[in-house]
């Protein structure tokens, strides 16, 4: 004996229907691939015939006249960021409120009830938000509107081309359709999710460090503050990003509430304003082959976008120290 | 009590006289009622209470004397009052610190009740306002076929777009479910780099936006290949746009089922699909239900897809290979783009019938799942309970009627003992 040994070869012989077994669910992996590739490549290829003609003009123009050479996501982008950031703004604090009082302060008997209910309310058609925000919102929300206009009109975003102040005659309808009011709309689509998230988060954190917080004498609040608070924040980012994601990809109650413009329209106060869903949405059926590659190469831009947001959002959800307790 | 050193030195040197002297307790009284940790007291609520008088009160006031108006203002302002008042209250005999929390608590219980409130009138408007569509039975039994607009809402309905979602959903989930859950097997049950990157591939594409898919199928389906919008490219879009969401949640179940139960069937001598079969999906049934539904639930809802591809129609049409079909968010859609009232109201009514099936869907899904991977309900463990017993009577019989065939023929069993699972025959 030298010593040495060789290590024993194990084999695995599979039967006949392992095998048959294992080439399906390889062959349904492959055909998901497939599809998911084919919709990732059509689109870029179909895209490429408009991109390649309008160059980097495709960034910087604002209107949408492809057979005329002359278009581009300029305004487009503008607005679908600005009503996603809108949306955003609102939907945070909200849905950090929410969840807050859910994890936190709830009574435990309706907790789960709670939760079920937020889950429900993600599940709400957007159709059915946009006819809330076209018929109920926009009418009440004008008043609102102008009373920012009027007193915090210096800000640049607030200011309202045609509506004077001391005008009681001024017409209101330079308020409506705003980016203002999609953003609203879109944040109560959105805050459901980014609760849900956020809610998940925040009930992980560890419990020793919430009663070391109390020992110390902090108040409900100065523990949420110092444990609740860092320990969720990357859940809280995350959940952001999420809500940013749905946000950008948002067509059908955008597009119930705006008046489309292809102007970069930075006043979010002011009617009219666009987004490259509600773009598609609009010109898809007019469309001439250019016209339905500009229109694919809007949307390769739209899917890039929620594409990153989301990949940021997903690295920060499991980057964050959430899930990992300290001992 | 006071001890000198005198009185030391006394006891050191032994003299009878000073011994250490007993303190005299006088008893005090003890309160012997359990001190209350929670709840409210007095103060609290009255504070509370008084702030909010104040608030509305200051807001009535400026509302009378500055040319302000409008309900949402009016709730505004005596808001920031409330808030405010109840600060300057509490911090009349509570320290700073427990101010900045009577704030805070108020804060989110108002942000968490503005949310909920805001969602639940969203939903109950929607109903108010389709109420009178939904009120004549015809509603739900004609299509709007023989319905103009200035028809009252006694003629017409939306059948043929309860009959497109059903058709639409149906295609979509026979594609989807079979594909998703195979794949979602796949991404665990064979792992390696492959099985990462289609991994990684469907996560990325759930950011998908749902127009993206519907423009996608316009374009390749109708556009490129000439097909006619109809169900079946509706059906084709919703499924790319549900295939990526079923397989990133049934992946997510599938990684919580337990590897000692796959092992303990790997060493039993089951195959990789025998394992899979009875015992990776049965014991994940209920999140993979739950998973199906909540899809299914986004699926029904989405407008876009469906708003590219099936096209428009007003009568009903059950055969999704050929002609328009229309579903109910884009009915709903197309019906208040109409500035009739009648029409609106039954906009709003199909919205309402849209909700309502999401939410006979959630509550199947809540009460088939919701449970994690091995968590069984009640009767479920009440079955397996009596399968065990079953399994357990059968052995006995097997292994007395061994020892009666031993006892016949007294020869010693060389072979190794046979396992026989009554399930896999």
């Amino acid at each position: 004996m030298d010593g040495v040994v060789e290590p024993r070869q194990l084999t695995t012989t599979r039967s006949m229907t392992d095998r048959i077994f294992r080439g399906g669910i390889s062959a349904s992996g492959v055909a998901v691939l497939v599809i998911m590739a084919l919709v990732g490549v059509f689109l870029t290829i179909r895209a490429l015939q408009a991109l390649s003609q309008a160059g980097l003009s495709f960034i910087t123009t604002q209107a949408w006249e492809p057979d005329g050479g002359n278009f581009g996501i300029a305004a487009v982008l503008t607005g679908t960021f600005l009503i996603a950031i809108t949306a955003i703004f609102f939907a945070v604090p909200l849905s950090t409120g929410v969840a807050l009082y859910i994890s936190e302060y709830s009574p435990r008997r309706i907790r789960q009830t709670l939760i079920s209910l937020v889950d429900l309310m993600a599940a709400v058609p957007s159709v059915v938000f946009g006819l809330w925000g076209f018929f109920f919102l926009q009418g009440q929300i004008i008043g609102l509107a102008r009373w920012l206009s009027t007193y915090l009109g210096w800000i640049p975003f607030f200011s309202v081309d045609g509506s004077d102040p001391d005008d009681p005659l001024s017409t209101a309808t330079v308020f409506t359709s705003s980016t203002f009011i999609a953003g609203i709309v879109v944040a109560l689509m959105v805050a459901p999710i980014t609760t849900s998230v956020m809610r998940e988060v925040f009930s992980q954190a560890p419990v020793g460090e919430r009663e070391g917080a109390y020992a110390l004498g902090a108040t409900k609040w100065g523990m949420i503050r110092s444990v609740v608070l860092p320990f969720g924040k990357g859940g809280m980012i995350g959940g952001t990003m999420l809500g940013l994601g749905r946000a950008l990809g948002e067509t059908i109650a955008v597009f119930m509430i705006i008046s489309p413009v292809f102007l970069i329209q930075p006043n979010i106060l002011q009617n009219g304003t666009n987004s490259i869903s509600a773009l598609i949405a609009l010109r898809y059926g007019e469309a001439t082959p250019f016209g339905t590659s500009a229109l694919m190469a809007a949307g390769l831009a739209l899917f890039l976008i929620t594409l990153v947001v989301n990949f940021i959002a997903s690295s920060i959800v499991a980057r964050s120290r959430s899930g990992a307790s300290t001992d | 009590m006071t001890a000198s050193i005198d009185d030391l030195d006394k006891l050191a040197s032994g003299d009878p006289t000073r011994r250490t002297t007993l303190p005299q307790r006088t008893p005090t009284p003890v309160d012997l009622k359990a001190r209350r940790i929670g709840g409210f007291r007095r103060s609290d609520v009255l504070s509370l209470a008084g702030a909010a008088v104040g608030g509305v009160g200051v807001a009535a006031l400026l509302f009378t004397l500055l040319p302000f108006s409008g309900w949402m203002g009016f709730l505004v302002v005596s808001y920031v009052a409330f808030v405010g008042l109840y600060a300057v209250l509490v911090s009349l005999d509570e320290d700073f610190s427990a101010v900045k929390d009577r704030i805070a608590a108020v804060v989110i219980h108002s942000l968490a009740f503005a949310l909920l409130l805001a969602l639940i009138f969203v939903v109950t408007f929607t109903v108010i306002k389709g109420w009178e569509a939904l009120t004549n039975l015809n509603f739900f039994t004609q299509d709007m076929q023989n319905a103009g607009p200035l028809d009252p809402l006694t003629s017409g309905g939306i059948l043929h777009a309860v009959a497109g979602t059903l058709i639409m959903i149906t295609i979509a989930l026979a594609i989807v479910i079979p594909l998703g859950v195979a794949c979602a097997v796949y991404m665990n049950e064979i792992p390696g780099p492959f099985a990462r990157f289609v991994r990684t591939i469907s996560e990325a594409m759930t950011a998908l936006p749902s127009i993206v898919a519907g423009l996608f199928i316009y374009a390749s389906l109708i556009l490129i290949l000439g097909f006619d919008k109809s169900g079946l490219a509706a059906a084709l879009a919703i499924s790319v746009m549900m295939l990526p969401i079923i397989i990133r949640a049934s992946d997510v179940v599938l990684r919580l089922v337990p590897g000692n139960l796959k092992e303990a069937s790997y060493a039993l001598g089951a195959g990789q699909w025998r394992t899979v079969w009875f015992v990776t999906l049965p014991t994940a049934r209920s999140g993979l239900m739950t998973a199906i539904i909540l899809g299914t639930a986004r699926g029904i809802g989405e407008t876009s897809p469906v708003l590219l591809t099936a096209g428009f129609t007003a009568a009903l049409n059950l055969n999704p290979a050929s002609g328009p079909m229309v579903s109910l968010p884009l009915a709903t859609f197309e019906f208040v783009k109409s500035p009739e009232p009648t029409m609106i109201a039954r906009g709003f009514g199909t919205a309402a019938v849209l909700m309502f099936v999401v939410l006979i869907l959630f509550i199947i899904a809540r009460i088939i799942g919701g449970r994690g991977a091995g968590n069984l309900s009640r009767n479920q463990q009440r079955r397996s309970v009596k399968r065990s017993r079953e399994d357990s009577q059968r052995f006995t019989r097997r292994e007395s009627a061994r020892v009666a065939s031993e006892g016949s023929n007294p020869k010693p069993s060389s072979g190794t003992p046979s396992l026989d699972f009554g399930d896999t025959s």
